[in-house]
């Protein structure tokens, strides 16, 4: 009765089923990531020693803007969104997510949001250069004249975003096996409904605010224009209340990948499983409430300053909630250091290092200091490579054998995985030197007393990227061919997409199964 | 115990090889890893705060680590240890919310402290009004006549590996703004065009200098030197370009700074009434051209199109002169890159550039205008 998938182009280009657009997802997220990755070496290239050698100021800004913009939108967020589509409806035991076809347009529209965007790199005048908070009036009245097309593909982004999000929310909360009550499901898909709000409740500002751009710069109006009667800091006001939410959707579901890896190979119960969806909640909720801590040197009233302050430095309770919890779940287990296992203890370690620089930005006085400088580069960037990307790559590892039904090959794996590790470590720990000593971040060329740990940055960056090519070989062998998985893969791991067989079947769970 | 580690710090940070130090005239410190102690007493307690949070953080990594590396090496299958099950204690959670919490309400203490000392700008002793301009700053000592601009003054040539970079590369302008030595001094920030940041290390001042918008700021130096900085805030092409150097010095040569600079102003209006040569035009233009519109136009006056069009050949400069004083002097309506320079040059500095640039680059157009042209320019279009 199980029928497969259509043969040839069609299946990718109509499929409705849940596994394919998880696979169309995370393969363009990878090829983002490497995309976005070779700006991020042409940066590192630039900054490799003081003076103008490689790019024009004109085109480093280019790079960075669009660096950024491409690993949030392009990268990180469609793997996690590849993520949920291949592991949400086998997890709750569903057939298939709520609502296919819209899956299908939720995927396919992004290529073509992303193709605009790398096609403002040809056009005159040049890509977007203004950052990739793209702050007013920089991008709206100095901006080049592709700024148009960044909007409308922003406006495309964000509509892939929150159709993703309808249909993780609607499969969740209307999809489940009986007997799966709410506190009985995985931690990935808890995380995941709570990115899903997080993702409905900004997309649209952020819609808001690049429409708001788009007005000023073809319609006359004057939203951030402070000759027209407009408020530049509006700008970043809106795109903040945005933005800080947005971080959180980049990290909470790695936070629900590494609840699933840790307990796995450490052959015991996550502890406090209930503490762990409080804490994320917390998080999502506190998340909308300290935007303004981007803004510290604006020049807000100190009542706000004080507010924002507060606040952000209250996000550390429930965050450190979960690094306890993860460490006590490790806590007198039987350890295991598989290639999965080696990435979500990086992850716990290089995050919790990002969190304690996001601590000391958060002391306003003190960020006054650190604000725009290459510290923020560093803390941004310990959050986000270990806490995004290595939760990302964690997961790959960790399911591809249910995906494929065969192994990877682990000391390959581990390989990636140190010289991932060192790449990382090299790349970005120096940053907190530079910044502290007073380099600005998005700076084309430096004063000579950053040379040195500039030097080191750049070659940790191009270990690092050349690393990520033994992965995509890992993969590709994977899918290939190898050692047969079993259906459980690992040592007596929980959740129902180990019942079924490995590879999982194009459509699983045509009756619900049973939960325990 | 804190202090001790401080030292320790600051001692391996200046340890590692370090770059020539004149006596007043700090060259930053290669290797540096630590954010400057300052030379004001915000920057110094700034700083006291930042390295407590920094080793509380460390303390508490190293106490969590430990636990999760103590487990990591005893608790492994492959040393045959056998997995507990316990999964929830309600009393340990409990702990590990409370504790946390009453360690962030004590780093918040001297925080809030800090906070209200960097807001208080009240009674200062001097006002100094801060633009930013792309990419350049503009520095208005209120209540006289002092006003200036501050360019980078690092050569092109040093930046295009055409020439060894000297110690300030990139840290060095033509104009520092100069301060007393211990007088509270009140920065009102703003910015004409976009969003820049004011930023110097030493003093802990970073405010950003928005349009339409004044910020404050203040500092008091404490030891007379030179203290530089940078634009923070992404502003275009050359942000990076943007550095800030404040001359401490003792309030005596203070006074003659500000009135040699007053007389300088006086004289420059002079200026305006005077007829210069073309050949004294055109060396005052070139000068003017490279400081002021060669960071968009090009030394070469080939510009970058299409948002920095080019100077040779082009239909302004080789057009009817009221259309090329017009663009220089009230910037472009269609193009908000080109600013207005009416206001930021002298009139016989704007002369001088217009006739730089309708006889440089190949536009051979053979005419002069004087600075009381553009005196009379601006005059009738008021």
């Amino acid at each position: 009765m199980a029928h497969g998938p259509k043969p040839g182009l069609s299946r990718w280009l109509y499929t409705t089923n849940h596994k394919d657009i998880g696979t169309m997802y995370l393969w363009f997220s990878f090829a983002m990531f490497l995309l976005g990755g070779c700006m991020a070496l042409v940066i590192r290239a630039e900054l490799f020693e003081p003076g103008l050698q490689i790019v024009q100021p004109e085109f480093f800004n280019q790079m960075t803007t669009m660096h950024g913009l491409i690993m949030v939108f392009g990268a990180v967020m469609p793997a996690f969104v590849g993520l949920a589509n291949w592991m949400i409806p086998m997890m709750i035991g569903a057939p298939d997510m709520a609502l296919p076809r819209m899956n299908n347009w939720s995927f396919w529209i992004l290529p073509f949001a992303f193709t605009m965007l790398a096609s403002t790199l040809f056009m005159d005048g040049g890509a977007p250069n203004f950052g990739w908070t793209f702050y007013a009036p920089l991008s709206t009245e100095y901006a080049p004249p592709s700024v148009t097309f960044f909007i409308f593909s922003i406006h495309i982004m964000g509509a892939s975003s929150i159709m993703g999000a309808i249909n993780i929310i609607a499969t969740i909360l209307n999809m489940r096996a009986p007997g799966m009550t709410l506190m009985k499901m995985p931690l990935f898909v808890w995380t995941w409904l709570i990115t899903a709000y997080l993702l409905i409740a900004v997309m649209p500002v952020l819609a808001g605010v690049v429409t708001m751009m788009l007005m000023d710069i073809h319609f006359g109006t004057s939203f951030f224009s402070a000759a027209g009667g407009g408020d530049p800091v509006l700008f970043q006001h809106v795109f903040w209340f945005f933005g800080h939410p947005e971080v959180y959707i980049m990290i909470l579901p790695a936070f629900g990948v590494v609840s699933a890896i840790i307990p796995t190979f450490a052959r015991k119960p996550l502890f406090g499983y209930s503490s762990m969806v409080y804490a994320t909640a917390s998080i999502a909720f506190l998340s909308f409430i300290v935007w303004a801590h981007h803004m510290f040197t604006v020049g807000m009233p100190i009542a706000g300053e004080l507010f924002f302050m507060y606040a952000t430095m209250l996000i550390a309770v429930p965050t450190g909630v979960k690094v306890f919890n993860w460490v006590t779940t490790m806590f007198r287990g039987s350890m295991t250091f598989e290639t999965p296992m080696l990435f979500a203890v990086a992850f716990v370690i290089l995050f919790t290092i990002g969190g304690f620089s996001g601590l000391m930005l958060a002391i306003a006085p003190a960020d006054f200091q650190y604000h725009d400088t290459y510290f923020v580069v560093a803390h941004f960037h310990y959050v986000l490579v270990p806490g995004a990307i290595f939760s990302i790559t964690a997961a790959v590892y960790y399911w591809l054998p249910k995906w494929t039904g065969n192994m990877y090959n682990e000391t390959m794996g581990k390989v990636h995985f140190w010289l991932s590790f060192i790449g990382l470590n090299v790349t970005f720990f120096p940053m907190h030197f530079v910044g502290l000593a007073g380099m600005p971040r998005r700076i084309p060329d430096y004063a000579l007393q950053f040379a040195d740990f500039n030097q080191i940055a750049s070659m940790g960056a191009f270990l690092f990227g050349a690393s990520q090519l033994l992965f995509l070989f890992n993969v590709i062998r994977t899918i290939q061919g190898g050692k047969k998985a079993s259906d459980e893969v690992w040592e007596n791991p929980e959740g129902l997409e180990w019942t079924v067989p490995s590879p999982a079947p194009y459509h699983t769970f045509s009756t619900p199964p049973a939960v325990r | 115990m804190l202090r001790g580690f401080n030292r320790l710090f600051a001692l391996m940070a200046t340890a590692l090889p370090a770059g020539t130090a004149l006596a007043e005239d700090k060259a930053p410190e290669r290797w540096g890893v630590n954010m400057p102690r300052g030379v004001t007493e915000v920057a110094q307690t700034t700083y006291d705060l930042h390295m407590l949070i920094f080793w509380i953080c460390v303390a508490i990594g190293v106490l969590v680590f430990s636990v999760m590396f103590y487990s990591m090496w005893r608790h492994r299958k492959s040393k045959g240890y056998k997995a507990a099950q316990f999964h929830e204690s309600t009393a340990v959670e409990l702990v590990w919310t409370i504790i946390p919490t009453i360690i962030l309400i004590l780093m918040a203490i001297p925080a809030t402290k800090t906070l209200y000392d960097i807001y208080d700008t009240e009674e200062a002793d001097l006002d100094i009004m801060i633009t930013g301009y792309q990419w350049k700053w503009k520095y208005d000592y209120l209540g006289s006549d002092v006003s200036f601009f501050s360019n980078l003054s690092t050569p092109r040539a040093q930046i295009d590996n055409q020439l060894p970079k000297t110690s300030n590369y990139l840290l060095e302008v033509d104009e520092p703004v100069v301060v007393p030595v211990g007088k509270k001094v009140r920065f009102l920030i703003t910015a004409n065009d976009v969003i820049h940041a004011w930023w110097v290390p030493d003093l802990a001042v970073k405010k950003d200098a928005i349009p339409g918008f004044v910020n404050e700021a203040w500092t008091r130096i404490e030891e007379p030197g030179i203290y530089r900085g940078q634009c923070a805030e992404l502003c275009g092409k050359d942000h990076g370009f943007m550095p800030i150097v404040v001359k401490a010095v003792p309030q005596t040569e203070y006074d003659q700074w500000l009135e040699k600079r007053a007389t300088e102003a006086a004289k420059m209006r002079e200026l305006t009434e005077k007829t210069f040569t073309f050949d004294e035009l055109f060396a005052r233009g070139k000068e003017v051209y490279n400081r002021n519109c060669a960071a968009c136009h090009q030394v070469n006056g080939q510009g970058v199109p299409p948002t920095f069009p080019a100077i040779a050949g082009s239909s302004v400069a080789t057009g009817p002169m009221k259309a090329h004083l017009g663009i220089v002097v009230h910037g472009s309506e269609k193009n908000p890159a080109m600013q207005a320079f009416g206001p930021q040059l002298s009139e016989a500095d704007i002369a001088a550039v217009i006739t730089y640039q309708r006889n440089a680059f190949g536009n051979d157009m053979g005419d002069t205008v004087q600075p009381i042209d553009i005196l009379n320019f601006k005059n009738n279009q008021q």
